[in-house]
């Protein structure tokens, strides 16, 4: 299996992201698909990583893992904090800053 | 290229992950997309597993669908308004909005699979599928013993600032 192949994949999954994050407007489905973004870019690490027969991309891969992680429980904080003043989380209805 | 286990094996995880990332996506109820997502982070795992990382592999799984997904998912339970009704995303999508999201998607994949296509460097890169030492080992090497100390440091305080301020934003307002 060569490299360009997971590539393509990491490419389709990352397309997938972008396409729901421009078009849905639920704040949890647009933070799965960050989700599904992050696992992309790190799936082209870890091929490449494989490819070149060294762990250095594993190691940023651990990286980006952690920030997800810290990315996660700071964003579902502030969806539960939007909703419980709003009670929405349809980012279209969430515009005070909009003038 | 001969069909062999190997690449039926692959094309089952890729098949299992794009799909799935594309239920997450279409999907109205956000529980249903919020297990797809499940799915498509084991695909993710079980590719890792096919490249030979080990540690990335059980990492995945442990953090993604042991922790961020059960986030996720108890986000789904606070946000939504009653809990003894299905939760359905409010609003249609609309058109121009389908449309243009829809164009910028494509351009960017054309874009991907140009730059993929197009860099010589990958080309002599092919895994000619030789096995591995586990990485683990090496990945621990690399972090506490060699050149990444200094952001696993940095991370492990991110981490934590981000502990304390989950915590902050989501406590019971206390008026003083």
């Amino acid at each position: 299996m060569s490299l360009e192949y997971y590539l393509v994949l990491s490419a389709l999954l990352f397309t997938t992201g972008v396409i729901g994050v421009l078009i849905r407007r639920n704040a949890i489905i647009i933070f799965m698909c960050i989700e599904l973004m992050l696992n992309a870019a790190n799936l082209a690490f870890v091929a490449i990583s494989r490819s070149l027969g060294e762990a250095t991309g594993q190691v940023f891969v651990f990286f980006v893992m952690t920030v997800a992680a810290a990315e996660v429980a700071i964003g579902l904080a502030i969806i539960v904090s939007v909703f419980k003043h709003r009670q929405t989380i349809n980012v279209d209805e969430v515009n005070s800053l909009k003038g | 290229m001969e069909f062999t286990l190997k690449t039926f094996i692959f094309y089952g995880f890729a098949l299992m992950t794009v799909a799935s990332a594309l239920i997450v996506v279409t999907v109205r109820n956000i529980v249903h997309a919020a297990f797809s997502l499940m799915v498509t982070l084991f695909g993710v795992a079980g590719l890792y597993v096919f490249l030979q990382a080990d540690f990335l592999a059980a990492t995945q799984v442990i953090v993604y669908v042991g922790g961020i997904l059960v986030l996720i998912l108890f986000g789904v339970m606070m946000t939504s308004e009653r809990f003894d009704m299905p939760i359905q995303v409010k609003g249609h999508i609309e058109r121009g909005q389908l449309f243009l999201g829809g164009v910028i998607a494509l351009a960017l994949l054309m874009l991907l699979l140009t730059v993929i296509a197009n860099t010589p460097a990958w080309k002599n890169l092919t895994d000619d599928g030789t096995e591995l030492p586990p990485t683990t080992a090496r990945i621990g090497e690399l972090i506490l013993n060699g050149q990444f100390l200094l952001p696993f440091e940095v991370v492990s305080v991110l981490l934590l600032v981000a502990l304390i301020g989950a915590a902050l934003i989501s406590r019971k307002e206390v008026r003083d």
